[in-house]
């Protein structure tokens, strides 16, 4: 993982030494080592960019907002899960791909610190990968402890789709050459096991997990389909707007709308599950949407290219009728 | 001691005196002149069924409906031309998709899927648009007050 940080900050100041680009979207380790979040480096402080097993964030939402330049590009960094999530930004001509310079980097999934705490591993002051990015070695300030990786991986890793990107401009490493990503399991599994439930129980499993919500708005705003100006949530001409969810009815509106406004679109990128600091399973309902999308209208995957009609925005003549959800088996 | 029990008996007559509130959403250009249609035929349906015109069924946004359940409906129906005879061309195709996926997703949440329905009514067809609201009525009757998706702080 070292050589790899260090191969991509010389690749970027190749690049923005070259005078093409000038700045770079990249992760900064935070007060703690797993505390990463997002930050845009220049040429004078780009070696700070950290590059490890904790850099989850996914990076293209924030070319939304990042400042604008008329002749330089932004160079941005994506994982294989955040091509996707790229290429449905382009779509939806949120961003401007002739002003970006994506470099692939390869994934071989990313740690969630929860888990190693549960682990019984506290005073956590960096981790550090084996040469085959099977075993971790956690220093901490009492000592080194190791763990396996795939046991403390993301919860979305374990779904993961694949090393191949979908976009980008160069690739850091070659996906063929790129080391092998998690394995990946049935993403629709827990869907399907909550479809199976009566539906008291659906309704209490939901209230159990939606009645944790803060409304902190952190899916929200760490989701990069989430891109309107102004949030529905936030205009207080839309009637609904919020800062807090005062009663059980605004915790299920505020995420059954959140789901929907994203359904389509969704390329389930995880973020919203893994910044949510209630751990609502959030992606659980954008899958749903995924299942019922696929299951109805063809198979779909958002992201994959750009440029395609989602199937909320195009439709068949022959198209199921609404009453379909009364009749399918569940 | 007998007025608590007048009391109680009260109680229990305004509990089975429950009439059901129903929001139809129907589009300008059928089903809204459907439900004249069925006025001026002399067909019957329930006025607790309270329509809200909306230009085309494409209009409808979730919100919409789920406003109307927190406010205190215990159904909710949208309405809208037959495929095909959208005033808009294609307006309803798109509605069809929408309402599909919120429809599944409140059965997901264990919300009764009952509670909502949609259906296509053209301008001639009183009957059924008559029909189609006793039908739904008689549903909702059923399933009783809504209590799952509804702010407490709206009820009466």
């Amino acid at each position: 993982m070292r050589e790899m940080r260090d191969k991509l900050v010389s690749r970027v100041k190749e690049l923005l030494a070259d005078g093409s680009c000038d700045r770079v979207i990249g992760w900064r380790a935070g007060e703690f080592c797993y505390d990463v979040t997002p930050e845009i480096f220049t040429a004078d402080n780009v070696d700070e960019m950290i590059f490890d097993d904790f850099c989850g964030p996914n990076q293209s939402k924030y070319l939304v907002n990042a400042p604008k330049s008329d002749d330089k590009k932004i160079i941005v960094l994506l994982k294989p899960c955040d091509s996707y999530s790229y290429n449905e930004l382009i779509t939806e001509h949120r961003i401007q791909p002739e002003k970006i310079h994506a470099i692939g980097v390869p994934c071989t999934g990313m740690v969630d610190i929860d888990k190693i705490r549960a682990k019984g591993i506290a005073g956590i002051t960096g981790i550090e990968e084996d040469e085959a990015g099977t075993m971790l070695t956690v220093h901490t300030i009492y000592g080194d402890s190791t763990v396996a990786k795939k046991d403390v991986l993301e919860d979305r890793c374990y779904f993961c789709k694949g090393k191949k990107h979908v976009a980008g401009d160069e690739m850091l490493v070659p996906d063929e050459e790129a080391p092998d990503t998690p394995e990946a399991g049935d993403r629709m599994a827990e869907v399907a096991r909550l479809e199976a439930m009566a539906p008291q129980e659906r309704f209490d499993f939901w209230r159990s997990q939606l009645s944790k919500c803060i409304r902190c708005n952190a899916c929200r705003n760490a989701c990069p389909a989430c891109t309107c100006r102004t949030c529905v949530f936030d205009n207080p001409a839309s009637g609904v707007s919020a800062k807090v969810n005062v009663n059980s009815f605004e915790e299920n509106m505020f995420h059954i709308i959140r789901a929907f406004h994203v359904a389509g679109r969704c390329t389930d990128c995880g973020e919203c599950s893994r910044v949510c600091p209630q751990n609502i399973p959030l992606h659980l309902l954008n899958r749903k949407f995924i299942k019922d999308i696929d299951e109805l209208y063809g198979t779909f995957q958002a992201g994959a290219e750009p440029d395609v009609r989602g199937p909320l925005v195009s439709y068949t003549e022959g198209d199921a009728e609404a009453s379909v959800v009364l009749r399918r088996e569940n | 001691m007998q007025l608590t029990e007048e009391k109680t008996a009260g109680e229990t007559a305004v509990e089975e005196e429950y009439t059901p509130l129903i929001v139809a959403f129907c589009c300008n250009w059928c089903s809204y002149s459907g439900a004249d249609t069925a006025g001026s035929s002399r067909f019957q349906y329930p006025a607790n069924i309270k329509i809200v015109r909306v230009p085309c069924s494409g209009r409808v946004n979730p919100l919409f409906i789920l406003r109307a359940f927190q406010r205190g409906a215990d159904g909710v129906i949208i309405c809208g031309c037959h495929p095909g005879d959208c005033h808009y061309t294609t307006g309803n195709y798109y509605a069809r998709r929408r309402m599909t996926l919120l429809f599944s997703m409140l059965d997901y949440l264990g919300i009764e899927p009952e509670r909502i329905r949609m259906e296509w009514v053209s301008a001639a067809e009183g009957a059924k648009f008559a029909a189609v609201m006793n039908d739904f009525a008689a549903t909702i009757n059923r399933l009783g007050k809504n209590r799952k998706l509804r702010d407490l702080r709206c009820a009466k």
